[in-house]
């Protein structure tokens, strides 16, 4: 194992505390049963817990069909986020343990994609996988002819969290994460023309420097003394997702920080006097029609709603719109599997320790706004 | 003008809105009486997060992918369905891509329409991921109760269920609405840029006239895997 990666270990063995209770409408006992406790592995998902669980609980159960998910004050857990990403982004503070309800019946099936058992978790895991390596290396063809075996030991892997036999397994996937891969990526993808229908700052033949990212962006009120204050999450629409590459071929070899990765995802909150230039040149460009609601000229939601009719098609740039007056969101903590990494910290680090074992680097963005808009969120 | 033989099948996001224009438009001239396109613009992220300007198209109240000739009860629509029924119906141009023989089985389309009628939402998003755009759906009784899969796969066309058989987790499944948060079906992209590229392949196209056909040569593949068809009318290819 490389020196380099031992916080990946760290990761690997990190799990979440939690209390899972079953929720008081399925009880059907005298006395509710008590608590589950188990550890929750950070890089797992909560329905692979469900053997562990379901010999607790069984004897309190109605009679009916099993559909298990969980919620945490009432938010309904998208069991398809691990378990870890899920308890940074929900729990504002950590609270150890971390208290669950379980649920086996009455699926919210309006709001949770289906469970259909350890299938579904695992292909969501492979697809998002082949999303990774398509990102990765412009192609998913080592994911796709990965060998049924070889798929099952990873997953298998993934399962109990053994490092060392995913790495043995991954490594056949060719998905290197080293900045010294991308770098030799980026430098070689800028050496080929442009070609097709490429912009030449967009799509280059080999998709180079590439980061897969999930971001999750939460806002919580500004001034907080204590962010057990924060209100709680009630609703997945007051999360902002973004499934997003992050795109590095703007440096040449250059020593890049998660600082500088964060600025090209999220280019209003970590942004440097040039861009803010950039931007107020970019919003003269604009002119599709829009409608706002803007909620507070001092930032916090807006949404953009615009209808193109048949003869309204104006599309002028892609690169920025007039959302709202930039540098209003300020940033109050980002976690990375339960971390709140120094900005300044060398992206290949970052890479090199904090992937999900899919590949994903998974973001969690606090923003502070103003009180009324975290409630009208 | 350049080669599209080097080009990888994938499309900028840029690119996406304009070939998305294109599609909207085209769609409005042949079909003037089907519900249009609608391009929804729209933030993923809170203020002070703003990104570049990022949006759909949203083609919504589909019943039975308009092919409904025996269960319609409005006169108008029914007669457009039946219209849009033969014209589509006529088209085998793109069915080479699919690599299947003609086998949207007229029987079998009409057949489905005996039981109570779906109603489909079709939604166009980019995904920067793959670079390519991804079909979305919902459906639904017209009394606004969501259907499941179990639910749907009598309304789609023979080779379409066959491949779901055969790939369960990598055809077509239920995934979270990259706009909306919610669970929608989506037909996995992963192999659209290959077939995009095997699509112009051959042809000497200038980029910017791939761009516009992008979304329509896309549509007129991937709108078969739930019977939504594009009449080859649609799609102008220079001579």
């Amino acid at each position: 194992m490389d020196l380099d990666k031992d916080a990946q270990k760290l990761v690997w063995g990190a799990a979440v505390p939690l209390q899972i209770y079953l929720d008081e409408s399925e009880i059907t006992t005298l006395t509710p049963p008590p608590p589950f406790l188990v550890l929750g592995p950070r890089l797992g998902y909560l329905p692979l817990l469900i053997p562990l669980l379901k010999p607790h609980f069984n004897s309190s159960l109605p009679p009916g069909v099993d559909t298990i998910w969980f919620d945490y004050k009432g938010l309904p857990l998208k069991w398809y986020i691990p378990i870890g990403v899920l308890f940074d982004l929900l729990c504002a503070e950590p609270e150890r343990p971390w208290n669950l309800t379980v649920h086996f019946r009455g699926y919210p099936s309006e709001i949770l994609t289906p469970c259909e058992g350890e299938d579904s978790i695992k292909w969501s895991f492979i697809n998002s996988l082949k999303e990774a390596a398509y990102i990765i290396n412009g192609n998913c063809k080592n994911v796709m002819n990965m060998s049924q075996s070889d798929q099952v030991e990873l997953w298998k892997c993934v399962g109990k969290a053994a490092l060392e036999g995913y790495c043995r397994i991954s490594s056949k996937l060719k998905l290197g994460t080293t900045m010294e891969e991308y770098i030799a990526r980026i430098q070689s993808s800028l050496m080929q023309p442009t070609q097709g229908i490429s912009d030449a700052d967009n799509v280059g033949p080999s998709r180079a420097g590439r980061i897969p990212v999930r971001l999750y962006v939460r806002c919580i009120e500004e001034d907080l003394d204590d962010l057990t204050d924060a209100t709680a999450i009630n609703s997945w629409d007051q999360i902002s997702y973004l499934n997003q590459p992050i795109e590095i071929r703007n440096n040449e070899g250059t020593y890049l920080t998660l600082h500088d990765a964060l600025k090209v995802l999220l280019p209003d909150v970590f942004m440097d006097e040039s861009s803010i230039d950039e931007q107020m040149s970019n919003m003269l460009l604009e002119d599709v029609p829009q409608q706002y609601t803007e909620s507070d000229s001092q930032g916090g939601e807006l949404e953009k709603v615009s209808s193109m009719g048949n003869n309204t098609v104006a599309f002028t740039s892609d690169r920025q719109s007039p959302q709202c007056s930039p540098s209003k969101s300020r940033v109050k903590l980002i976690r990375i599997q339960g971390i709140e990494p120094r900005l300044d910290l060398p992206l290949s680090w970052v890479i090199s320790n904090l992937l999900n074992p899919e590949f994903y680097l998974h973001i969690c963005v606090y923003l502070e706004v103003s009180p009324s808009q975290v409630e009208r969120r | 003008m350049e080669s599209s033989g080097s080009w990888v099948g994938t499309i900028t996001l840029a690119n996406f809105n304009t070939s998305a224009s294109t599609l909207l438009e085209r769609w409005s001239e042949i079909y003037p009486t089907l519900p249009p396109w609608i391009w929804v613009s729209c933030s993923r992220l809170p203020c002070g997060a703003s990104r570049k300007g990022e949006g759909y198209l949203v083609l919504e109240n589909i019943h039975q992918f308009m092919l409904d000739e025996e269960g319609g009860g409005e006169e108008g629509k029914c007669n457009e369905e039946v219209k849009l029924h033969n014209v589509l119906l006529d088209d085998c141009g793109r069915e080479r891509f699919c690599g299947e023989d003609d086998s949207f089985d007229h029987d079998m389309l009409v057949e489905s329409c005996d039981q109570e009628t779906c109603v489909f939402d079709f939604h166009i998003v980019y995904s920067s991921s793959y670079r390519v755009p991804v079909l979305y759906f919902y459906a639904y009784r017209s009394d606004g109760q969501p259907l499941g899969l179990a639910d749907i796969e009598h309304s789609l066309p023979p080779h379409s269920l066959k491949i779901l058989q055969e790939a369960r987790w990598t055809y077509m499944t239920r995934e979270e609405h990259p706009h909306l948060n919610r669970p929608w079906f989506m037909l996995h992209p992963c192999g659209t840029s290959d077939w995009m590229k095997l699509l112009f392949d051959g042809n000497l196209f200038a980029n910017e006239l791939i761009v516009k056909q992008y979304l329509l040569s896309w549509l007129s593949v991937v709108g078969q895997a739930i019977g939504l068809k594009i009449p080859s009318g649609i799609l102008k290819w220079p001579k």
